[in-house]
């Protein structure tokens, strides 16, 4: 493991939060571009457990985030990444509020999201795929996987649940 | 998430209409960044300008961020356990099938055209798939994207 740079992981993640149309999620696959295969600074494991912990805490989905600054660098990437996701946005969304508070259905607006919406979800089934292959190993990872996917689409569980199965699951010898 | 912050803004303290509750997130999906968090941001600023803006920056990432360090610590101080490895590994098979599940639902809104699957797919390859830097793939996309939808509505 290299030592971490936290500036660079700083900018690296400011650039991300800026990109980040249509959710945090489709900025997944660079984040663990960055630190886990440029960088080294953590491995796949961790980026992965990080991801899987912070779904499992109160708050934000985003906050895994903040625990891979901690993974990378402790307090100081924590902060660094943390600042990187709130600064960025803040600034966007104060700008725009100021901007377009009268006219929110604007022809260009629409345009917009309508443009954007495809691709942030081709980036989100990124996310998605990234994860996938640095999480499961052989088929029982994937039918859990495959089970949680079946019960979101088919029903309203609490993912919370879904998430404590897995651990159960888990736990229990079956991944 | 979601679901809370439409119950308590729309139902219960009434802030909003249903139909300006909509077309804030939807403009908060626009922007960078977290949706909710964003949706929170145009909120405080609406209600009481910069001092809400950080009173909702503060209210989402205070106690958060505390939390997921303190779990942060448990993970280092623990994750050699065998038990916590098949814990997390359960875990995160699971929290991987949620964010599938997520962006299966997105994208059951799309239009039944082939030009917006296509960004979906050329999306998911360039970055999924190839593993090339975002900024490359979003710099080519969200311009075309953009153009094609806006071409396609007249």
């Amino acid at each position: 493991m290299d030592r971490p740079d936290v500036p660079a992981l700083f900018l690296h993640f400011l650039m991300l939060s800026a990109m980040a149309v249509g959710g945090t999620q489709t900025v997944m696959p660079d984040m663990y571009r960055y630190v886990v295969d440029v960088q080294h600074w953590i491995t796949s494991k961790q980026f992965a457990d990080a991801y899987a912990l912070a779904q499992a805490a109160p708050g934000p989905n985003v906050m895994y985030v903040t625990l891979i600054g901690w993974q990378v660098a402790g307090w100081s990437g924590a902060i660094a990444t943390t600042l990187a996701l709130v600064i960025p946005s803040t600034a966007f969304t104060l700008l725009f509020t100021r901007l377009t508070a009268r006219n929110p259905g604007a022809p260009f607006g629409r345009a917009l999201r309508r443009g954007l919406a495809p691709v942030a979800i081709g980036l989100t089934l990124a996310s998605a795929w990234v994860l996938v292959r640095s999480v499961n190993h052989d088929w029982h990872g994937y039918l859990i996987t495959l089970l949680t996917v079946a019960i979101v689409l088919r029903t309203r569980t609490n993912p919370l649940w879904l998430i404590a199965a897995g651990a159960t699951a888990g736990m229990a010898g079956l991944v | 998430m979601l679901f809370w912050a439409r119950y308590v803004l729309v139902e219960r303290r009434r802030w909003f209409t249903e139909r300006e509750f909509v077309e804030t997130l939807a403009m908060g999906q626009l922007l960078p960044g977290p949706n909710i968090f964003n949706l929170g941001l145009m909120i405080g600023y609406r209600h009481a300008g910069f001092a809400g803006a950080f009173a909702a920056i503060a209210g989402f990432m205070g106690w958060p961020f505390l939390i997921v360090i303190g779990i942060g610590m448990l993970y280092a101080r623990y994750e050699h356990l065998p038990l916590v490895q098949q814990a997390l590994s359960g875990m995160s098979a699971a929290a991987v099938g949620l964010l599938i599940a997520n962006g299966l639902k997105m994208a059951s809104v799309l239009p039944r055209r082939w030009r917006p699957w296509l960004f979906t797919a050329l999306a998911f390859i360039g970055v999924g798939a190839l593993r090339w830097p975002l900024i490359g793939v979003l710099g080519v996309l969200a311009p075309f994207g953009v153009a094609a939808a806006w071409w396609e509505k007249r």
